[in-house]
């Protein structure tokens, strides 16, 4: 093949592996039943024979929202009705996140069996776990609208954005957890990294404190810089009856047409090594 | 307009890169044993296991493939590399048709779920979608001949029971390409005779097999074309007639 320029190689080169990763995420989508199986499988078998099952992480996440809350919000001085459902939706939320991309770091590592035996597309195995904890979440979820009723703060219509910021949301954890499924493949240090990594963005982000609390000075770098707060914030404030503000969603979807485009490529690029490193 | 069902291989070759093993280990020429791929040194010092080395060769609708070798010697992993598992790391694999791999029946198989739940696991896992499971759950209970133990969790089945649900699901796939490690043969004298009838009926359905054996009665049988793999490479490849007494003696 004759090329004119140096430069249209890596063109090619790019275009290819995205075409590679795109073949293999649309084969795993149109395995759907596949996905909801194994996901909703993953889940009962952690709580097959135990009575409350899943719930039991509800409830342990809502003693937890309950303690912090009341002791928290005399620290901060912040009224109850304020500060309690903020807490509910930022920890609620935090723990989808965390636990879509902790999975994320192990999501070829755990499925080696199938992935060295069984010719599936590799994205199942991450359409999975996305499934799984969203399944999960379901059953968190309960807590905010208890949290609401003991407050007595009323949900207004612009909770429904909050649909849209889920999704996008979801788009941008998906893309980390594929990158980090590949990484984690090949260097097996970087789950611990990562763990690490988001401990430090618990606490950066707003979860246990509000935004109104900072001094000026701060809010740049522990809000604007930081992307777990647009993410998690195209999602809280409008079932706060807030609006996100434009830069949330500037970020938000920045993060995921380049993540993804990015992803794409390295995804395509290095799709048929995985199956060697794990 | 359907295409021709085919596997073309061309100087297919497939190293496996070992992270944790120390490369001065090694003596400096490829070692070769009895057993095993070829291993050596990459070109970045990495400990690498050559499992196969310059596959060229291509299978048409029609032909049922046996693979025979020692211990080692790559029958596994060219199966894997037919199946699409692994890509090769040069050289190039072109697979026309679609394939299903009973190499391993037992995978995906939740013990703590229903025998029913079970069949739609291992049924997905294959490439079956839900409605055509639904259309065959009846006759692979009655099958099987599991009874009311299709409700009962797996881990309550013998294995002998699991081995059974597992090959009654395995052979209702309908592909144009099998692959398969060893005969199926599952189940007491009894079931095994209409075991044997089933899948014989899945074999003949299918457009190309590909069975790796150790039985020379077997790939005499069921195979027109035999390839002897040793480290990794074919050693000779034609009919079983000729090549089989060179592998098996006499």
């Amino acid at each position: 093949m004759f090329l004119k320029h140096p430069y249209e190689k890596n063109q090619v080169m790019f275009f290819d592996s995205a075409s590679i990763a795109i073949a293999d995420i649309f084969a795993a989508i149109r395995r759907y039943n596949l996905v909801g199986m194994l996901g909703w499988q993953d889940v009962l078998q952690r709580y097959r024979r135990s009575t409350l099952g899943p719930f039991w992480l509800t409830i342990s996440m809502g003693v937890m929202i309950g303690t912090i809350g009341a002791v928290f919000s005399q620290i901060f001085k912040a009224s109850l009705e304020e500060f309690l459902p903020f807490l509910a939706l930022g920890i609620i939320l935090w723990s989808f996140s965390l636990s879509l991309i902790t999975d994320g770091c192990n999501g070829f590592i755990a499925a080696e069996g199938i992935i060295k035996q069984l010719p599936i597309p590799l994205f199942v195995h991450i359409l999975r776990l996305a499934w799984r904890n969203v399944l999960i979440l379901g059953h968190n979820l309960i807590i905010f609208p208890l949290v609401l009723v003991s407050v007595g703060k009323p949900v207004s219509w612009l909770a429904l954005i909050s649909v849209a910021g889920f999704v996008l949301l979801v788009i941008n954890l998906v893309w980390i957890a594929l990158f980090l499924s590949v990484f984690c493949a090949r260097y097996r240090d970087m789950p611990q990294i990562v763990g690490s990594v988001l401990q430090v963005f618990f606490y950066l982000t707003p979860i246990m404190w509000m935004p109104a609390m900072l001094p000026e000075r701060a809010s740049l770098f522990l809000l604007d810089l930081n992307p777990f707060y647009h993410f998690l914030e195209i999602v809280r404030a409008p079932l706060l009856g807030q609006l996100p503000s434009q830069l949330n969603w500037i970020v938000s979807l920045g993060l995921g047409v380049v993540g993804w485009i990015v992803v794409l490529v390295f995804y395509g690029r290095y799709k048929c090594r995985v199956a060697y490193w794990l | 307009m359907d295409e021709m069902v085919s596997i073309a291989f061309d100087q297919a070759t497939v190293d496996f890169p070992i992270y944790n093993a120390d490369a001065r280990s090694l003596k400096q020429r490829l070692i070769r044993v009895a057993t095993g791929g070829q291993i050596g040194a990459n070109e970045h010092g990495r400990v690498v296991i050559r499992a196969l080395e310059d596959l060229t060769f291509t299978f048409y609708d029609g032909d049922r493939v046996g693979l025979i070798g020692h211990n080692g010697a790559g029958k596994s992993t060219l199966l894997r590399l037919l199946s699409g598992v692994y890509e090769p790391t040069s050289g190039s694999r072109k697979v026309t048709g679609e394939i299903a791999s009973l190499i391993d029946i037992s995978l995906g198989i939740d013990p703590e779920a229903t025998g029913r739940e079970n069949i739609y696991l291992r049924g997905g896992l294959l490439g079956l979608k839900r409605k055509e499971i639904d259309e065959q759950i009846d006759e692979i209970t009655d099958f099987s001949e599991l009874g009311d133990f299709m409700d009962m969790p797996l881990r309550t089945y013998s294995t002998g029971m699991q081995l059974r649900l597992a090959f009654a699901v395995s052979t209702i796939v309908r592909p144009q390409i099998l692959l398969m490690d060893e005969w199926l043969s599952v189940g007491d004298a009894v079931f095994q005779e209409k075991a044997e009838k089933r899948l014989n009926n899945l074999v003949q359905t299918t457009n190309i097999l590909v069975i790796a054996s150790h039985s020379r009665e077997l790939v005499s049988r069921v195979c027109n074309r035999l390839i002897w793999l040793e480290h990794g490479r074919v050693k000779m490849d034609g009919a079983p007639a000729d090549v089989a007494p060179h592998y098996f003696g006499g």
